[in-house]
């Protein structure tokens, strides 16, 4: 670890033991969350999202291709999250990173575990369906892209039109009904600095973190969890991140749907 | 491409208040494990739980390539693997796929938690975890018979860390699903747990559960735990038992 981090981490540790945080938020606030949907036309949804001074896009495609054999009557539903080089010095083409694959297992999970899109809404006709693909793209790094990406995803789906089937094709210059969504996740992610707990962390604070947790729930369950890196949460400490996330949830469920 | 999730020829999970293999709703699977199995290896591990089989070996601390290498602690590599021919369907894929990737990743993170990388700066430990038959759970059944391994190549831990999986199936909270269940239960919850103070080293799900399922399945895990442990405990004192009947023959 380089010099400057090493004494970043320190600051970040030392303020959070007097319980400040370097952007003097409170341990569960959220940074400011703004949403712009609908901002690349050619795709059938698009969302780009603000949390703080990190910066995703999310773009949905729809596609017409053959069901697998073992789902006949189901679309398919691939979500994928990409880490673009201008997203942080420190990022590189090539092949996924670890890293970016937990990433987009995590968001895909959420989603798909809620059942936001009923596949079976996706069929078309006997050997056609719809694939749903959800691409985010990271392009400012400044700490949890998690909760970002989840965020644009769900936004882009509820922005999303399905383009009108027509001769056995799809016809993109003409879109009309809306994807239907069955249920809207949302997804928090903490902090373990020490044994300091935060909501939301920002470069700073994920450069020091121990421990990663992201919770995504709907309005009565738990859909996904995700402990990440080689810190530890007690029991007790999980059970209290996940009411957390519920006092949370319709807050961000608004901002999500109203943008 | 993965398809989604489907509710097609769902079988009955419950049949008369027992589980499809005639478990109860807290009771494992046989769980059968074997320290020192490789020669080469620094440690290594066999392990059987239910139809899961699966082998362990670790190598190291050995120097770390310059791209890996630390200079103040160990990097763990663990890798998680599936044989091409470990599952009851068709051929798995050579390459190693996403899933593989993420399992590998977060099993790095769980020994990086309880091995002492201090001990060891600018080496690589590597833990490769080969499921020669899969049954469900895998990725716990990996972790849990890694631990051994470990403990079997000599390196300094913290604690003996287990793994086990809890879940959901219709409304009953469940430890340790099989394939069927794994496939088709509603939740499937793999914990790894650092027994000395019960430490969550990994925790992974998708699915649904409400707040106090949650809270259940964390208990069944401790439980669970207590059986869990001292079956690795047993095994790493066998190999040792059986080392130290050598030299006396001797």
């Amino acid at each position: 670890m380089d010099a400057i981090l090493t004494m970043k981490s320190k600051y970040i540790r030392d303020l959070l033991e007097s319980g400040k945080r370097e952007d003097s938020r409170e341990l569960y606030d959220f940074r400011d969350i703004k949403i712009k949907k609908g901002l690349i036309p050619h795709a059938e949804g698009s969302a780009q999202v603000d949390l703080g001074d990190t910066r995703v896009i999310a773009g949905v495609k729809m596609v017409l291709e053959s069901p697998h054999e073992d789902t006949p009557n189901e679309g398919n539903f691939i979500l994928s999250v990409s880490l673009l080089p201008m997203a942080n010095a420190d990022y590189e083409s090539g092949p996924p990173s670890p890293e970016e694959v937990e990433l987009s297992r995590v968001v895909d999970r959420g989603i798909r575990s809620a059942v936001a899109i009923d596949p079976t809404s996706l069929f078309i006709e006997e050997g056609k369906v719809w694939s749903v693909y959800v691409d985010v793209y990271v392009l400012n790094y400044a700490g949890n892209i998690f909760d970002a990406s989840s965020i644009a995803a769900m936004a882009a789906l509820e922005n999303a039109k399905i383009p009108e089937y027509k001769d056995g094709k799809a016809n993109y210059e003409n879109r009309k009904t809306k994807l239907k969504l069955n249920n809207m996740i949302t997804s928090t992610t903490f902090a373990k600095i020490g044994d300091k707990i935060i909501l939301d962390p920002n470069a700073d604070e994920e450069a020091a973190m121990d421990a990663r947790f992201t919770v995504q729930i709907d309005d009565k369950q738990i859909r996904a969890l995700q402990k990440g890196l080689s810190g530890s949460f007690s029991m007790d400490e999980i059970n209290k991140l996940i009411d957390i996330s519920f006092d949370k949830h319709k807050e961000l469920k608004g901002i999500i749907e109203k943008s | 491409m993965i398809n989604l999730a489907s509710s097609l020829n769902k079988p009955e999970l419950i049949v008369n208040g027992k589980r499809i293999d005639g478990r109860d709703f807290n009771e494992l699977r046989p769980l059968k494990i074997e320290a020192g199995v490789l020669k080469n290896a620094d440690g290594s591990a066999y392990e059987e739980w239910g139809d899961n089989k699966v082998l362990v070996a670790v190598y190291g601390p050995k120097e770390a390539p310059r791209y890996l290498a630390d200079p103040n602690k160990a990097v763990i590599k663990a890798k998680y693997s599936m044989a091409s021919f470990s599952g009851l369907n068709g051929h798995g894929r050579s390459n190693p796929s996403r899933r593989e990737i993420e399992i590998s990743k977060v099993t790095s993170d769980v020994f990086s938690n309880v091995v002492d990388l201090a001990q060891f700066p600018g080496s690589e430990i590597d833990i490769d975890i080969e499921i020669l038959q899969s049954d469900g759970g895998t990725r716990a059944a990996g972790i849990t018979a890694a631990s051994v391994a470990l403990a079997n190549a000599g390196i300094p831990m913290k604690d003996l860390v287990y793994a086990v999986s809890a879940a959901r199936i219709e409304d009953k909270v469940s430890i340790d699903v099989n394939m069927i269940e794994d496939n088709y239960s509603d939740a499937d919850i793999p914990f790894a747990i650092s027994p000395r103070n019960n430490d969550v080293l990994l925790l992974q799900f998708d699915g649904g559960v409400t707040r106090e399922q949650m809270k259940e399945a964390e208990n069944m895990v401790i439980e669970a735990g207590k059986t869990i442990s001292k079956i690795q405990k047993d095994a790493l004192k066998k190999s040792y038992e059986e080392v130290s009947k050598q030299y006396e023959e001797k």
